[in-house]
């Protein structure tokens, strides 16, 4: 792979998260929200990977860190969506702009 | 490690990068939705062009699989009417992409300005070393993991189904 370097990699993931922050900023939909977090833990699964390739090749924890945030990342998903089901069951919205019960 | 062609990773890389733009700017919350599993089998390539075989074989099942699956019927349980507009901007539209484009602007400068090593070592299969470093010295977050899988499964069991109704 002549050319491509670790910064390559690296501005990979800085775009991936960019894009994956915008969506969970600026978007209405509560499920959209959720794909942008997905979207950003990705790009750091991509990041521990390219780190642990590069830098140090002979150990396994950048790969064993990545296999942790996916576990966390599908357990964030499910309770999240649970939480999105049971507010859109009560109140018949899942529109973030009007999810601000928790406001003084 | 095989001799890829950086014309594979080119190809890669935009496939990652245009889906994901396609899952925030799309306007229908199912096209997004189709675009994030494509996004994420896309970034299964990176990793298979890295050679973390493993990685990539888990991001296809976990990532594709299984969250993707969850959030399509997360769409197919809250939504009614019209899926046209089933996913607009909020009102930080503008400020949020100010800031989104000035957080990029700043990490490649940074990535820029860093002494990073342009080639990667030899590195056989990585099973054999996340299975050691998992079943060694990381055997307590192991199940830790565990715990919290199962948790956070009676936990949205609790919250989506509502809970004991009599009390």
């Amino acid at each position: 792979m002549t050319g491509i370097g670790m910064e390559h990699f690296l501005i990979l993931a800085a775009l991936l998260f960019t894009i994956g922050f915008y969506g969970a900023v600026a978007k209405r939909n509560a499920i959209a929200v959720l794909m942008g977090v997905e979207l950003m833990l990705n790009a750091v699964i991509i990041n521990l990977v390219v780190f642990n390739r590069f830098l140090n090749p002979d150990a396994a924890m950048g790969f064993v860190f990545a296999i942790f945030v996916i576990v966390v990342a599908a357990a964030e998903v499910a309770i999240g969506l649970a939480i999105i089901i049971k507010i859109y069951r009560e109140r018949l919205v899942t529109n973030v702009d009007n999810i601000d019960w928790l406001k003084w | 490690m095989l001799e890829i062609s950086p014309l594979v990773f080119w190809i890669v890389s935009a496939v990652v990068v245009g889906s994901a733009l396609a899952v925030v700017l799309s306007k229908n919350i199912v096209h997004s939705a189709l675009f994030l599993v494509v996004s994420f089998i896309a970034v299964a390539g990176v990793y298979a062009i890295l050679g973390v075989d493993y990685i990539a074989a888990v991001q296809i099942l976990v990532y594709a699989g299984a969250i993707a699956i969850i959030l399509v019927f997360g769409i197919m349980l809250t939504k009614r009417g019209d899926m046209k507009d089933s996913n607009l901007f909020s009102q930080y539209k503008y400020i949020g992409f100010l800031v989104s484009a000035a957080f990029l602007a700043v990490t490649v400068y940074m990535i820029s300005l860093s002494d990073l090593p342009a080639v990667a070592g030899e590195m056989g299969s990585t099973v054999r070393l996340i299975a050691i470093d998992m079943f060694g010295d990381f055997v307590i977050p192991f199940e830790g993991a565990a715990i919290l899988l199962l948790v956070a499964m009676v936990g949205a069991v609790m919250l989506a189904r509502g809970g004991n109704k009599k009390q």
